[in-house]
């Protein structure tokens, strides 16, 4: 079993080492605040005891996915009491000396990192495509291991939600949209969410992310509309002022 | 005591200021009667948009500078304070990130319609060699704000810029060093490419913009056609016979330049501000990692060409300088523009087919090589870069020859439409 | 180039327009930079309303709080001290506190929403230090009848124990009461104000 396994991982070392490219595509969508609000949920149940998102207030949450102050409280905020605070983790933080590695270097092999502008750094379709290819790997400590991120520290932390895959490697899946080809996974222990439901989750948390990296982003793209309007109306105005001076040029 | 009265005759509160300060004069000498030619197309409308975005540029990094702080462990978290936290401070970024890119851009178009048109010939040499100190000064200047946000894109790319330097015989290693002001580039590198690029180049583009405003006027502007307008006045004012007032008729034809630049400009700064990966570069959104290079180091697009050509040149006797030295020939050889250029006329419309080729021949190889320095090195790439550079050098080495022997066509009296 | 037929009527219409729409897109672009200035979402979380447990203060004690980086006294006050707050008016310049040094939920002698406990600023009004608390009395280095209350040591102003301030001294207004609510009965929150209707 082992040896298919490592047969099958260098089989599949040619297109996966590709595929560390997304194998998935995922067009993000943050003006679905129901999509939003689900992700940010499951973000604080799943993710924000490792991962902290440093750089988001929980008052910019609530204000931007119109969430209830006291909803906020009372769901989304467990490392604080001030709506003002950023949102924190309890894991402690990356050390600054190589030397003196911090406690959670020294669970995990590296600090679980911030995600505030993950998917900005790495886009949608690497998240969206990290959460979805965990896969069983008896050669690694936590037992699973990740397509996009090969030899990831993180444990599958939504396998309780998706349940646990196999990676299958002969036949390739179609093709990938960032070249290689899609993997194929068989689902050998069931989660509490069916397989469509689960890639339904992993998207309302992708967009989360994306939403977290640039909280900003629907608001510029509302005033722009606004903007390019005016631009044009002041343009038509310059146009026949130009016109009509230039009518002097022969 | 009595004032001699200003020559414009004016009274009030301007007289008062026309008697102590050539207000005035400035506005008749460089506004409403510098005539400029009457044909101006499209391609001249470049040089009041590039001084557009350097208002832009400046407002914007003013504001930034407000919030901003050039410090190693501070500095890529007040970029994300100023994006979350600062009202409107997204916007006051994307203005900045853009215009940068922006200002390039026009640059180029700018500095193409100079090749054209034979912007750079006598008398107006000097306007041209102002020209090349600001793009030496921008490119400078746009290096250093790059470095700024202190993302991994900006560490890296600082790294191997200033290890350019390291290629120098001898000195090296020290001259790394003292301009770092450190082993590596650390704060200390952080803080003084700081002072550089919000103090000292902005002040020094300022003065050699105003230098290359004053030298275009002295001798008067070029047109389409390349041909002096001085040469046939009104004998009555003293005015070109095919010249305009500058205002009101090219004040009011910028401004729809204006309009239309930033109808594009708003379209990026507020739909697609990355850029597609080039105006804000996907590495750059983590923090500066000196253990950690990212996949892709690429250069700031604007710099693809000159980077292409510096890692096409093979590393001849173990040192690299001879990569530099090509990719800083490439620059300076734009100063010897005006007498590398043997032709009797200017303008590209007069001019045979020789010079024709030669300028579309640089002009797709300068666009080729700029896409080849944003990509990963392989035999292929190295090779077209390679052909690249031949071709960008042989445009200005081989031009007394061909400009010489190129045939023109009769170059009218008087200025067409 | 002709200046023969020139609409001088429409080319003025066409300028002044023109310039018009373009003053609009001035002030529109203006906004970014002129409201970038006020404090930001950092400022306000640092500026946010300062929570203090108010349960286990003896009678006559002052706690010291801090609020946007300047000292919020809290003092219990003794019925004692609330007696004598009658008994100096006529040495004070605002005993009706006139001058809106403090929320409106804050007014009358006792300058506060539950008497007994009393919320200053600890700003002198006059040029900034902040006073000393002085309820022991006689003070009669401080002032010929002293009630207690506080004295700012810079200049030598004067407050009673709501913060009033005396005449003839150099501060000229009432120590302000900042605005604060109580969430319940042993927590005052500071900087936010007290809801209408609630006692």
């Amino acid at each position: 079993m082992k040896r298919l396994t490592l047969l099958a991982l260098c089989l599949l070392a040619g297109p996966a080492l590709a595929a560390t490219e997304p194998p998935y595509s995922f067009k993000p969508d943050t003006t679905n605040t129901s999509s939003l609000q689900r992700g940010a949920r499951d973000f604080m149940n799943y993710c924000s005891g490792c991962h902290s998102l440093k750089y988001l207030r929980y008052n910019r949450l609530g204000k931007d996915l119109e969430i209830p102050d006291d909803l906020l409280k009372q769901h989304l905020m467990f490392t604080s009491e001030k709506p003002g605070d950023h949102i924190l983790s309890s894991m402690p933080a990356a050390s600054k000396d190589p030397t003196a590695p911090s406690a959670s270097e020294t669970w995990f092999g590296r600090s679980p990192p911030d995600l505030s502008l993950t998917a900005r750094e790495r886009g949608a379709d690497w998240v969206y495509s990290y959460l979805m290819t965990f896969y069983l790997d008896p050669t690694r400590p936590t037992g699973v291991n990740n397509l996009v991120l090969p030899g990831a520290s993180m444990p599958h932390v939504l396998g309780q939600l998706q349940g646990y895959q196999k990676l299958i490697v002969d036949p390739p899946g179609e093709p990938a949209p960032h070249g290689g080809h899609k993997p194929k996974f068989e689902l050998v222990q069931a989660g509490s969410l069916s397989p469509e439901d689960y890639k339904a989750a992993v998207a309302d948390l992708t967009n989360f992310l994306v939403y977290a990296a640039e909280p900003g982003r629907n608001g510029r793209m509302a005033l722009g509309a606004g903007v390019l309007a005016f631009v044009v109306l002041f343009g038509i105005f310059a146009y026949l002022l130009k016109v009509e001076y230039w009518k002097d040029v022969h | 005591m009595a004032i001699v009265p200003n020559p414009h005759k004016t009274t009030g509160f301007l007289g008062w200021i026309d008697d102590r300060f050539p207000l005035t004069k400035i506005w008749k000498d460089h506004i409403s009667e510098y005539y400029a030619p009457k044909n101006f197309n499209w391609w001249y409308t470049y040089g009041s948009l590039a001084l557009l975005v350097l208002v832009n540029q400046l407002l914007t990094g003013i504001w930034l500078t407000m919030h901003y702080k050039p410090d190693e462990a501070a500095a890529f978290d007040s970029i994300e304070y100023i994006m979350r936290d600062v009202p409107w401070g997204n916007i006051l970024r994307y203005l900045h990130s853009t215009g940068a890119s922006a200002f390039f851009i026009v640059v180029y178009l700018h500095m193409f319609r100079g090749l054209i048109y034979g912007s750079s010939r006598k008398p107006r040499e000097l306007v041209w060699l102002f020209g090349c100190l600001i793009y030496l000064v921008l490119m400078a200047e746009a290096f250093c704000g790059y470095v700024l946000p202190w993302g991994n894109m900006s560490y890296w790319g600082a790294q191997v810029i200033i290890n350019l330097f390291g290629t120098v015989p001898y000195i090296g290693q020290t001259l790394v060093e003292t301009i770092q002001g450190d082993y590596t580039p650390a704060d200390a590198t952080l803080n003084r490419l700081f002072a550089l690029h919000v103090v000292a180049l902005p002040i020094v583009l300022l003065g050699l913009v105003v230098a290359h405003l004053m030298a275009l006027h002295e001798v008067g502007s070029n047109n389409p056609d390349g041909i002096e307008i001085k040469k046939h006045k009104d004998p009555k004012t003293g005015i070109p016979l095919d010249g305009i007032p500058f205002h009101p008729y090219y004040t009011v034809k910028d401004i729809v330049g204006v309009a239309a630049f930033l109808f594009v400009f708003f379209i990026v700064v507020f739909f697609v501000p990355d850029g597609g990966g080039y105006f804000l570069e996907k590495p750059n959104f983590t923090p500066a990692n000196p253990l950690s290079t990212p996949d892709h180091i690429t250069p700031a697009w604007y710099f693809g060409a000159f980077y292409a050509m510096l890692r096409a040149v093979p590393a001849f006797f173990n040192t690299q300088i001879w990569g530099v030295i090509v990719m800083f020939g490439a620059v300076l050889l734009l100063f010897f523009l005006p007498w590398l250029d043997r032709s009797p006329v200017k303008s590209i419309r007069y001019r045979g087919p020789y010079f024709k080729i030669a300028v579309t021949l640089f002009a797709v190889s300068f666009v080729v090589l700029n896409w080849l320095g944003m990509q990963p090195t392989t035999t292929l790439y190295t090779l077209l870069a390679q052909i690249g550079t031949f071709i960008y050098y042989a445009f200005f080495l081989a031009m007394p020859w061909y400009t010489s022997i190129d045939s023109t066509k009769p170059v009218p009296d008087r200025v067409t439409e | 180039m002709s200046k023969e037929g020139v609409d001088v009527g429409r080319r003025r219409f066409l300028t002044l327009t023109t310039s018009v729409v373009g003053a609009v897109g001035a002030g529109f672009a203006a906004v970014p930079f002129i409201a970038s200035l006020p404090p930001s979402e950092r400022a306000k979380a640092l500026g946010a309303p300062v929570t203090i447990d108010i349960s286990k203060m003896e009678p006559g004690q002052q706690v010291v709080a801090v609020w946007r980086r300047q000292p919020v006294w809290v003092i219990r006050r003794t019925p004692a001290m609330l007696a004598s707050l009658d008994k100096v008016v006529g040495q004070l310049a605002d005993p009706e506190s006139e001058v809106p040094q403090q929320p409106d939920y804050a007014r009358g002698a006792a300058r506060a929403i539950k008497p007994e406990y009393m919320v200053l600023k600890g700003i002198c009004t006059h040029l900034g230090c902040s006073p000393k608390f002085r309820p022991e009395f006689p003070a009669p280095e401080i002032a010929a009848d002293w009630q207690g209350g506080f004295f700012c040591p810079c200049h030598g102003s004067r407050f009673d124990l709501s913060g009033r301030v005396y005449k003839g001294v150099p501060a000229p207004t009432n120590l302000p009461v900042p605005p604060h609510r109580y969430a319940d009965d042993r927590t005052l929150v500071i900087g936010e104000d007290q809801p209408e209707g609630v006692a």
